[in-house]
């Protein structure tokens, strides 16, 4: 019988999975073949379409393109409703070439970068492809796509499809399939309908589920008096929601539910990280040098959308004499450094490698408001059942913010972590029914 | 003083760190499984591709030298209690002032014709599941002999990978032996859903054939028939891995006899975890040994403190277990016994899909108390159930306080009201569920606050 005895003792430093092994067994139905050869499809007419090919045909051009690729991956994605039982089924994923950071991952998150860069700083390489959002952009807003637009579209594309297969795979959890319905109706309809309707109807593109710290312009100076003095009541309205948000249900929703009221259920960065970056989400660091990282980079960004918008507050007070052009400079700084490159590129574009939710674990100023809250001022918190944690790790694997759960877990002590998203894939996970994400009182939520 | 561990899974592991947690003295675990602690829970989550390796390990590897823990990789070759040393594979010598013995157990054979060809083992270490993961690979076929917990973790397991599985179960249901029948037939049900996992129950194993290469062929059941395979898991059991223990002067007899304290026939030799057989002289109650993950965790706390605090005997608190079957989950606290035995009572409901049951035990007397409770497809407290049993609560006091021992993640469905439902039903009461999920209400059940 193998096992530690001298006779059969292998010193094994890890186990050795070899390659004949870890080849996927599912062979893929012929619908899904299809499926997949539409999607593939779509996106090579859409790369295409960026050279000016389908200028003439337009319409054709949209249909060929985004039309296929969401027909081509919805077909994909519904036979997984049949396909795959309701449970954690996990299987594999430690040997997929995409999810655990192979070739495949890598190709992928460069693609999504490069699609960044262009996005923010190259965007007349984008031009033509912009013209596949245009039939949609007058539709809902009666003008033609920018590449703003062109970027909702995707993004709420991804956030719809994707959110179709994290509910296949939940199901079994009603926490989760709400809560994915949550991220997505929110999406679809404050961050990208409303929004849209609003420039229809010849008003401000506004977004009512952001707010400062996150849309850190919803706070300059020049933006609150420009709004409130306006005769528009809407706008007034607008303005002061933001601020209602930010001062008031900030503080007052996570006292009750935790950050995850925003940062799972509403956000549209949680949306397309519960989403598009679901099969991600085991790729992020674990280990006790990230979270010192994490809370060095996270509360550095805090510190800086703060003093950015307080120096233009002041420069703004002062009529620009004491500090000038600085704090422009300042906030164009942040503007770019964070806004951009830290929430865009790195945000999502790293997603295959570090997991999904990179800008809401290392750079999110809302998340780090959020996260404060929840850490000193909330009731909520993960609750370990007693002695029942085997250590198995499947809660630290499967968080997407990188936290140990295990450590916990096993310790039979409460999670109560600021970086907690209350996505609820820990308790989901967990083979022994160990974890459970509650409100109950604030105080003695921590061991001392 | 040096303590040294033998063995570095749950039991050895909990010593070092609790010795660690409560003195200076230097920690030493020797190990010839694997350099670092890993979760033994979760080596079916590595075949599966859930998990990796490194995953499986609780803490990063820094943090045994920052704990001054010292990790050895070597065998134990031989234990020499009389001069306190410990002679490793690697030749080199080991002297201890404290030595606790935290081998594990092994997988359990019956002396089977052809258990020893390539392509038959168990699944305890991590050796085991290397060798499952090499002999798999190709495998058309697995037979399982076994219907315990390792037993249907294998077939997930294999089930994971399509490959077939004849799973052959002793008993009328799976695991029948310690589930009530109720629960059994559910499991066993849930097992027949999986397509590609054969089960046949009342089915037992004769014999192994060898291919002619030293390889299994495949295997003859108890009824006969020849059933073609690449792999057999052996799954009826572990025992005491304690060859190296035997051949020292330490008193063992299934196990490594220990009394209430831990301590061996040796001065200054402890053992715990599965590989300890704890005798009670004073009581004349049976031997034990625990084999039991949860167990071997509160025996090394146990050890440690008896080491570094005070000598104090070991006090089995109220019993818990989980599992999963395959997609159900199942916990138990208190006694709950395959078969009802006298003086109890029981209540049961389950689901119309057959995937939730609930069930509670209690005393046919006065009293009514408590006594055990099941759950599967449901989750629950544990502070709150062991709280009932051990305070002896009444059953109906318990049934219409039954929600605040929900532990289910929000917007889940809550069950507690239909076994309210049938316990009236069966008795003619008329209780009332007065609580509902949530953790306010297990507070207020734990402090004593009266429903509202």
């Amino acid at each position: 019988m193998p096992s530690a005895t001298p006779s059969s003792f292998i010193p094994l430093e890890n186990i050795i999975i070899p390659a004949g092994f870890s080849k996927p067994l599912v062979e893929l139905s012929p619908v899904r073949k299809i499926a997949l050869a539409l999607f593939v499809m779509g996106l090579l007419v859409f790369i295409i379409g960026g050279t000016g090919a389908f200028t003439a045909v337009p319409l054709l051009y949209s249909f060929g393109s985004l039309g296929l690729a969401t027909l081509g991956a919805l077909l994909y994605l519904l036979p997984l409703f049949r396909e795959y039982k309701p449970g954690i089924h996990h299987n594999g994923i430690m040997f997929s070439k995409v999810q655990s950071r192979g070739a495949l991952a890598w190709m992928v998150g460069i693609g999504m970068t490069g699609f960044y860069v262009l996005l923010y700083w190259y965007a007349e390489y984008l031009q033509h492809c912009i013209r596949a959002a245009d039939p949609l952009s007058f539709w809902l807003r009666g003008k033609a796509a920018d590449q703003w637009f062109l970027y909702g579209t995707l993004y709420t594309l991804a956030v719809v499809i994707m959110g179709v297969r994290m509910i296949a795979k939940y199901r079994h959890s009603r926490y989760q399939i709400i809560r994915t319905l949550s991220v997505v109706v929110f999406q679809l309809m404050f961050a990208y309908l409303i929004p849209a309707w609003l420039q229809m109807m010849n008003q401000p593109e506004f977004y009512f589920t952001y707010f400062w710290p996150l849309k850190y312009d919803y706070l300059n100076p020049a933006n609150v008096r420009y709004f409130l003095a306006s005769p528009n009541q809407l706008m007034v309205f607008m303005i002061i929601w933001g601020m209602i948000m930010t001062f008031v249900a900030t503080p007052v929703l996570t006292y009750f539910f935790g950050k995850r009221w925003y940062c799972s259920w509403v956000c549209g960065c949680g949306g397309l990280a519960e989403t598009l970056g679901d099969p991600f989400r085991q790729n992020s660091d674990k280990s006790l040098k990230a979270w010192k990282i994490e809370r060095w980079m996270i509360y550095s960004v805090l510190i800086f959308v703060t003093s950015m918008t307080g120096l233009l507050w002041v420069n703004s007070a002062m009529q620009g004499g004491v500090l000038g052009e600085f704090s422009l400079g300042y906030a164009k700084a942040y503007s770019f450094f964070v806004g951009s490159l830290f929430s865009g590129v790195v945000g999502t574009g790293f997603y295959p490698i570090m997991g999904s939710r990179v800008w809401c674990r290392f750079g999110c100023p809302m998340a780090a408001v959020l996260g404060l809250f929840q850490r000193h001022f909330s009731r909520f918190r993960i609750t370990t059942n007693g002695g029942q944690c085997i250590s198995c790790g499947n809660c630290s694997t499967y968080c997407e913010m990188g936290i140990d759960v295990r450590s916990y877990a096993q310790r039979g002590e409460n999670i109560v972590r600021a970086s907690c998203v209350g996505c609820g894939v820990c308790s989901s996970v967990c083979p022994r029914g160990v974890l459970s994400l509650e409100n109950g009182a604030a105080k003695g939520r921590v061991k001392q | 003083m040096h303590i040294v561990i033998i063995g570095n899974g749950i039991a050895g592991i909990t010593a070092a760190r609790t010795i660690r947690k409560l003195s200076d003295h230097r920690v030493t675990v020797i190990s010839s499984e694997s350099k670092h602690f890993f979760s033994r829970t979760a080596l079916m989550y590595i075949y599966m591709g859930h998990l990796t390796y490194e995953q499986t390990k609780p803490y990063e590897d820094w943090f045994w030298a920052k704990n001054r823990i010292d990790l050895v990789h070597d065998h134990v070759k031989s234990i020499q209690t009389d001069t306190k040393t410990l002679l490793l594979l690697s030749g080199s010598h080991l002297g201890y002032d404290k030595l606790i013995i935290a081998t594990g157990s092994r997988p359990r054979t019956f002396g089977w014709k052809g258990q020893d060809l390539r392509g038959v083992q168990g699944l305890y270490s991590l050796q085991d599941l290397q060798t499952m993961v090499d002999t798999t690979t190709n495998a058309k076929r697995g037979v399982i002999v076994g219907g315990g917990l390792i037993g249907i973790e294998t077939a997930e397991m294999l089930y994971s990978r399509k490959i077939p599985v004849t799973f052959l179960v002793r008993e009328q249901r799976y695991w029948n032996s310690v589930l009530p029948d109720e629960e059994a037939t559910m499991i066993t049900n849930h097992i027949r859903e999986h397509e590609g996992i054969d089960l046949r129950l009342q089915t037992e194993l004769r014999e192994i054939l060898d291919d002619g290469s030293g390889a299994v062929r495949g295997i003859i059941t108890s009824s006969g028939e020849e059933i073609p395979c690449e792999f057999v898991a052996l799954t009826v059991g572990v025992e005491p891995n304690i060859d190296v223990v035997r051949a020292s002067t330490i008193t063992c007899g299934r196990g490594i006899l220990v009394n209430e304290y831990f301590e061996t026939s040796a001065s200054d030799v402890y053992a715990a975890g599965d590989c300890a057989e704890m005798q009670f002289p004073e009581s004349a109650a049976p031997s034990r040994i625990e084999p039991l993950w949860y167990a071997a965790r509160a025996h090394g706390e146990s050890i440690a403190r008896n080491i570094c605090l005070e000598r104090a005997a070991y006090a089995r608190k109220t019993f818990f277990n989980s599992a999963k079957f395959f997609d159900i989950e199942y916990q138990t606290y208190g006694t709950v016994s395959a078969k009802r035995s006298k003086g109890e009572e029981t209540i049961v409901w389950q689901d119309a899909d057959g995937k939730r049951l609930l069930r509670i035990v209690y005393a046919n007397d006065a009293t009514k108390r408590v006594l055990g409770f099941n759950v599967m497809g449901v989750r629950f407290r544990q502070d709150v159930c062991t709280h009932w049993i051990e305070r002896q609560t009444s059953v109906e006091e318990v049934l219409t306080e039954l929600g605040a021992a929900n532990f289910d993640p929000e917007f889940f469905p809550e069950c507690e009201a239909h076994l309210v439902a049938e316990y009236n039903r069966q008795t003619g009461r008329n209780l009332v569920l007065k609580r509902k999920r949530s953790l306010w209400n297990a507070v207020a059940v734990l402090t004593g606050k009266a429903a509202l």
